[in-house]
């Protein structure tokens, strides 16, 4: 049995002497008005700051986009200068102490000379006297983007050395300026491949969405019959197709055009998707009723509210492109000498006794794994922006 | 049932046929043909042009015919009226390769089933791989082991499939001083098919299958996860969950089975990735299914050729997709039933 308390106490009741607000619930702090007042733009960049990994990968994007402006400029030789003296020479060591004394980034010049029984050239440093890498120096002249004749450098080789801060290649070129120009090409690829695709997936995506009907069916059966098509495949074939006596210039658009012709079908569903499911919404009935013309609705009523979604697919979408000309460069069917692009630097490393014996050929793959690594941290973290009110 | 399978097969027919044209239309594209410039070659050796079988050649193919018949041709085969004289790609004839003088069938060899041997293998791989890790994943969100598996699916992902087979082939160079090229041993290079033969490929195939299928394994093992905590996080699992249902049969009886779709849908998607990366790859590594030929044929404009293996790997392709179609509705009865169609 429970036993009863005799005498309960009473329960200690608390009454607050302050005057009662019926609206204390409704009022927002300062920063709490600030959130609810902020536009929809503004809640997503709020939204997107916490993803860290995506903010980080924006701002190395960012460094090297902004770099490929001035790739003369960061690269210590020009594009193709040669050194016919040191072919395949491997990386140099950047130093900072010699002989325990501290001197600034320098390395040791190479010695070179032929193994007579394989027939292979090694190279070893020459320990004797440090050579300094120079900075904000003159160097090769080249012309700014292919205009402005200059030859300032932000690094330059050692008066009386070499700078292969990444080895060098068949003909002696420095493959680190090589990466840095590969750089301009490459990366760039992605963004005009991705407009042509942007393009085309909102057309196409756009006119099914909106018209549905038999628009619709023809455009869902173009994108399937698109999907079931092996990407590569196509485009290499397409590539192939693309005559040899065009100028490098009008390859590379050639190449991103191609690239943007096969893509364009993840954003067009996407398009359509949302299209189909936002043509239902109120405010879309309202604007038809009152006599809005259907561009206007497309692009002043439904465009904004899908806008950022589409922002994020086609971030996502680059990496592809990146890829998609790698491996078509790589092949030997894409971007051509005298372009360099990252795949065709590591055209030169598809020959597994090249691989073997001179290893540093492989590493323009390092660049195009971080930039694609990049762009989809920084997708992911527009993706989950792009729809702040969540 | 088999009213969805009859649909499906009706869509299937047209798409191949569009595709069909595509390929024909992008392998006709460059100008000239190649019959010119070969008689133009020999000529210039001063060869002998055996000029009956220019004419065969000519007349089989229809190289001096206007497009649509090239191409009516080039599907169909020719016809005399209703009397089929021969051709035909839905005959099984896959047309002449100009580079090797030998109709294509004899060319390809079987390349074609070990394209077929290779892709099915990469996917079984993707499946089986993929699926613990990402069961794991997603009951164990957040855990160590979730977070080292999603750093590497990161770089699965980003890492295209011919740099890692460059990459696995040097470290077998140095580690092993080996090369691990090839998808049989040299020995049995151009022989027909027996027990030693097929122990041989097993042997050597693993290391394309792992290139090939890991990017695909590394976006699947997302989905997966990402679909699986979707529906961890539902209410029906809270409450099963409550009523002391045990973990394992909770997770086996309901959420598991309903992400198990996009596992099955998803080939439509891994298989047109998987068939990309092997290209590559078995151009790097060497390896004796379409990619190698497919790519010297395209740089030669053997145009049958390149032609017969882009329409090979698309009806792989379609045909893949097909089959997971069929698999998912027999898995899923809101597809069969047709309300599938707002997937």
């Amino acid at each position: 049995m429970i036993e009863m308390n005799a005498d309960p106490q009473p329960l200690p009741h608390f009454i607050s002497p302050e005057p009662f607000d019926p609206h204390a619930v409704e009022e927002v702090s300062p920063e709490q008005e600030k959130l609810y007042l902020a536009s929809q733009w503004r809640m997503m960049w709020l939204r997107f700051r916490k993803h860290r990994l995506a903010v980080f990968a924006g701002i190395v994007l960012a460094v090297m986009y902004v770099s490929v402006f001035a790739v003369e400029w960061l690269a210590p030789y020009a594009q193709s200068s040669r050194n016919v003296d040191f072919i395949f020479a491997p990386p140099q060591r950047v130093h900072l102490f010699d002989k325990g004394a501290f001197i600034g980034p320098f390395v040791y010049a190479y010695d070179y000379r032929l193994d007579m029984e394989t027939l292979k050239r090694i190279y070893t440093e020459n320990r004797e006297k440090p050579q300094k890498i120079r900075f904000f120096c003159r160097g090769d002249g080249y012309k700014f983007w292919g205009v402005l004749d200059s030859n300032t450098h932000l690094i330059c080789p050692p008066a009386g050395s070499t700078l292969f801060l990444l080895g060098s290649d068949r003909l002696g070129r420095d493959l680190f300026t090589r990466i840095l120009y590969g750089a301009r090409v490459s990366l760039t690829i992605g963004l005009v491949g991705v407009t042509v695709s942007f393009v085309l997936g909102m057309l196409f995506g756009g006119l099914a969405g909106y018209y549905g009907g038999w628009v619709d069916d023809l455009v869902q059966r173009a994108i399937e019959v698109l999907r079931s098509i092996p990407h590569l495949p196509l485009w290499l074939a397409l590539a192939a197709i693309l005559p040899v006596t065009w100028s490098p210039l009008l390859i590379y658009f050639g190449i991103t055009i191609i690239l943007g012709l096969i893509d364009w079908t993840g954003l067009a569903r996407a398009v359509r998707s949302r299209l189909l499911s936002l043509r239902e919404e109120d405010f879309c009935v309202a604007a038809e009723l009152m006599g809005a013309s259907p561009g206007r609705i497309i692009f002043r009523h439904l465009m904004p509210s899908f806008m950022s979604h589409l922002i994020a697919s086609a971030t996502l979408a680059i990496p592809g492109m990146i890829l998609g000309e790698t491996a078509l460069s790589f092949l030997g069917l894409g971007i051509r000498a005298p372009i360099v692009s990252w795949g065709v630097l590591l055209n030169d490393a598809q020959n597994i006794q090249a691989v073997a014996l001179y290893p540093w050929l492989m590493l323009p793959m390092v660049p195009v794994v971080i930039v694609v690594l990049a762009f989809n941290f920084l997708g992911d973290g527009l993706r989950d922006a792009a729809d702040p009110y969540k | 049932m088999l009213r969805y399978l009859i649909q499906r097969l009706f869509i299937m027919i047209p798409t191949l046929l569009v595709i069909s044209f595509l390929v024909f239309a992008i392998i006709q594209a460059p100008p000239g043909d190649y019959l010119e410039s070969m008689v133009a070659e020999m000529q210039s050796r001063g060869e002998n042009v055996p000029q009956d079988k220019i004419d065969w050649l000519r007349h089989t193919y229809g190289l001096d015919q206007p497009f649509y018949v090239q191409y009516l041709q080039w599907m169909f085969g020719s016809w005399n009226g209703l009397h089929y004289e021969g051709g035909g790609l839905v005959f099984g004839d896959l047309g002449y390769s100009f580079e090797h003088n030998l109709p294509v069938k004899e060319v390809v060899g079987d390349r074609l089933s070990l394209t077929v041997v290779v892709s099915l293998a990469s996917v079984l791989f993707v499946w089986l791989i993929s699926f613990p890790i990402a069961v794991y994943s997603a009951t164990h969100q957040y855990s160590f082991f979730d977070y080292l598996f999603t750093f590497f699916g990161y770089i699965g992902l980003a890492t295209p499939s011919f740099l890692l087979a460059l990459v696995l082939l040097y470290f077998a160079n140095v580690w092993f001083g080996t090369s691990i090229g090839g998808l049989v041993d040299p020995q049995y290079m151009d022989q027909p098919w027996s027990w030693g033969k097929l122990v041989s490929v097993l042997q050597h195939m693993w290391v394309p299958v792992l290139v090939i299928g890991l990017p695909g394994t590394a976006g699947m093992i997302r989905r997966l996860r990402a679909n699986l905590l979707d529906e961890l996080n539902k209410q029906y699992v809270v409450t099963g969950r409550a009523k002391g249902l045990p973990p394992f049969r909770l997770l086996m009886k309901y959420p598991l089975r309903l992400s198990l779709n996009p596992f099955i849908a998803d080939i439509g998607s891994l298989l047109p990735e998987l068939i990309s990366g092997s290209v590559v790859v078995s151009v790097v590594m060497s390896l004796p299914i379409t990619g190698p030929m497919l790519l010297e044929a395209l740089r030669s404009q053997d145009m049958y050729l390149a032609g017969s293996f882009l329409m090979f790997m698309a009806v792989l392709t379609v045909f893949g997709i097909f089959v997971s179609d069929i698999a998912l509705a027999l898995l899923d009865p809101r597809i069969r039933f047709g309300a599938g169609s707002s997937r």
